[in-house]
């Protein structure tokens, strides 16, 4: 079993009225299974409303499932002894900034999860130290968060997660609110935590370039798991992604658009290097 | 506007002033004040004076910063003043007209209620200046604790305050962006009489409120899911320890308060 095994997982936000009556039933969550190995680095993508953020929230026991069984790292998320140990395993990056960074200096925000959890004040140290210098952030230190920019601002949540030294981080549309910039620094970041810690990755987000790196990609609407496969097989069904009004990436969408103009390039081009070598080896062939 | 005001800011500086334990300011603070209130005479206000002036020097904050911190309250100063000069009664009058009348120990009152604000917030200002807002609020919750036996929730309190500073430049960053927003649609937050202009508030306060509880609500979830449980079992990072330059501290706190209580009773 995986690190993070969902089956079945139904969650359902129910309205009530005043007096209690069910005034109306939002599933949100539709018979959702998924299974994270551990030291992958894995994407979900979708639209807004599409649950993948509800899908974050059980993972870090936030949500409880309506029905099915979700277990992080083996242990049931349902059973109430298990939030604790279940977040401890399981870190999660929001979207918004400034809403997640509790302290008024970036050091002791990072110290702000390990101080939870009870770790003797020498270890904080190291710890908060040790993630600082995983996301580039130790010169600021002691800076006011205030002052940081969107993407540093994101590494230092980053930072925060990690200092907790969880085996799996979520990463709620960490860049939505982010410029360009921003955005290309904290994927970076989640990148290099899975690659040199060997830290479980799973980035929630809306931006198709984001994802082309993933091990393996869900694709979210309505509460559905639509598709699933690597970054190659997904954006392979560009018609069909096209179709659930989802982006692929630019140099995807090229060579797609090329080979329906008859061109020789094959289906699953992601990035723009892949594309440049499809294209050269075309003419190659035409003129052998 | 806002950001004239100097009070409740952090002056980063590396002095003896700032490395105080957070315990230790509180507390000089506290007698500071009481002190204020008790002195009598020449003596006790020179006893006064030599204590700030040395704290200002020791703390490296420079004494114009300071003074620009009291022009928030120069109106509350000027009234203050004016009313103490007018209406206290005495027994020599210079001047009167109607209910006015300009009396030796008005003349006195006035004197020193202003010289009394005016220290009150030097002094209080200083501590704020010299510490750091959530070394504030640790303090506070440390020298606090014995109140936890009934029932205060004291790291309660202390966590709301720390982020409620924390959230301060955020908040006054969105008044301003609001603000901005609302002025586009030619909201108008300049004329009118005084009902006017505060009901004119509305198109910025709902939209302010709004943005406030789903920013408390964001970050109530992100704290839980950094595994926050209130205050049992948790560690500090920074914990609080007094060295000897707080108890040297605190003895001179007490003899200065020895200082002035001598000074009311034995001097005239």
């Amino acid at each position: 079993m995986g690190i993070i095994k969902a089956s079945k997982l139904v969650h359902e936000f129910i309205r009530r009225d005043e007096e209690g009556n069910v005034e109306s039933i939002t599933t949100a969550l539709d018979q959702v299974d998924l299974d994270v190995k551990e030291g992958q680095f894995i994407a979900i993508l979708g639209h807004n409303g599409s649950g993948k953020s509800t899908l974050a929230k059980h993972i870090n026991a936030l949500l409880a499932p309506t029905e099915g069984s979700l277990w992080v790292d083996g242990m049931d998320v349902q059973k109430e002894e298990n939030v604790i140990p279940v977040r401890k395993t399981a870190g999660m990056v929001f979207q918004n900034p400034d809403n997640q960074i509790i302290a008024s200096v970036v050091e002791e925000d990072v110290g702000f999860g390990p101080e939870n959890i009870g770790v003797p004040t020498d270890e904080i140290w190291q710890r908060v130290e040790k993630s600082l210098a995983a996301v580039g952030m130790t010169k600021y230190r002691n800076h006011s968060p205030n002052k940081l920019s969107g993407g540093q601002k994101q590494r230092v949540a980053i930072a925060g997660v990690m200092a907790m030294e969880p085996k799996c981080i979520v990463f709620d549309e960490p860049t939505a609110m982010l410029d360009p910039n921003g955005r290309r620094e904290v994927i970076r970041a989640a990148h290099e935590l899975n690659r040199e810690k060997g830290v479980t990755i799973i980035l929630i987000t809306h931006y198709m370039e984001e994802v082309v790196d993933a091990v393996y990609i869900y694709v979210m609407e309505k509460g559905k798991i639509i598709m699933d496969g690597t970054p190659r097989q997904i954006f392979a069904r560009v018609e069909e992604l096209k179709a659930h009004r989802l982006d692929v990436p630019q140099a995807t969408l090229v060579a797609d658009e090329l080979r329906r103009a008859g061109l020789d390039i094959p289906a699953g081009i992601l990035t723009r290097r892949e594309l440049v070598e499809a294209i050269l080896s075309v003419r190659e062939s035409r003129r052998g | 506007m806002i950001r004239d005001i100097t009070i409740g800011q952090y002056y980063p500086a590396d002095s003896a002033v700032h490395k105080l334990d957070p315990r230790v300011k509180l507390f000089a603070t506290l007698i500071y004040i009481i002190a204020l209130f008790v002195f009598r005479g020449i003596a006790g206000f020179a006893v006064i004076t030599a204590a700030l002036a040395a704290a200002v020097h020791i703390s490296k904050v420079p004494l114009s910063y300071m003074v620009k911190g009291l022009k928030a309250i120069v109106i509350l100063l000027f009234i203050t003043g004016i009313f103490n000069l007018l209406f206290t009664p005495g027994d020599v009058v210079y001047w009167s007209m109607g209910p006015f009348k300009l009396t030796d120990t008005g003349i006195q009152n006035a004197v020193l209620m202003v010289v009394r604000l005016i220290y009150l917030i030097l002094g209080t200002s200083l501590m704020t200046l010299t510490t750091t807002p959530n070394q504030l609020t640790d303090g506070l919750e440390k020298a606090l604790g014995p109140l936890n036996r009934i029932h205060v929730p004291v790291h309660v309190i202390a966590m709301m305050m720390s982020i409620a500073l924390r959230f301060i430049p955020i908040l006054i960053e969105e008044t301003d962006k609001i603000m901005k927003a609302q002025m586009a649609r030619g909201a108008d937050f300049e004329s009118g009489n005084l009902l006017q202009k505060a009901k004119n508030m509305i198109p910025l306060l709902i939209p302010l409120f709004v943005s406030a509880f789903r920013r408390a609500d964001d970050l109530a979830m992100a704290m839980e899911a950094r595994c926050y449980t209130g205050g049992a079992g948790r560690t500090k990072m920074k914990p609080l320890r007094y060295n000897r330059r707080d108890a040297v501290t605190y003895l001179c706190i007490l003899v200065f308060l020895a200082l002035v209580v001598v000074c009311r009773v034995f001097l005239p």
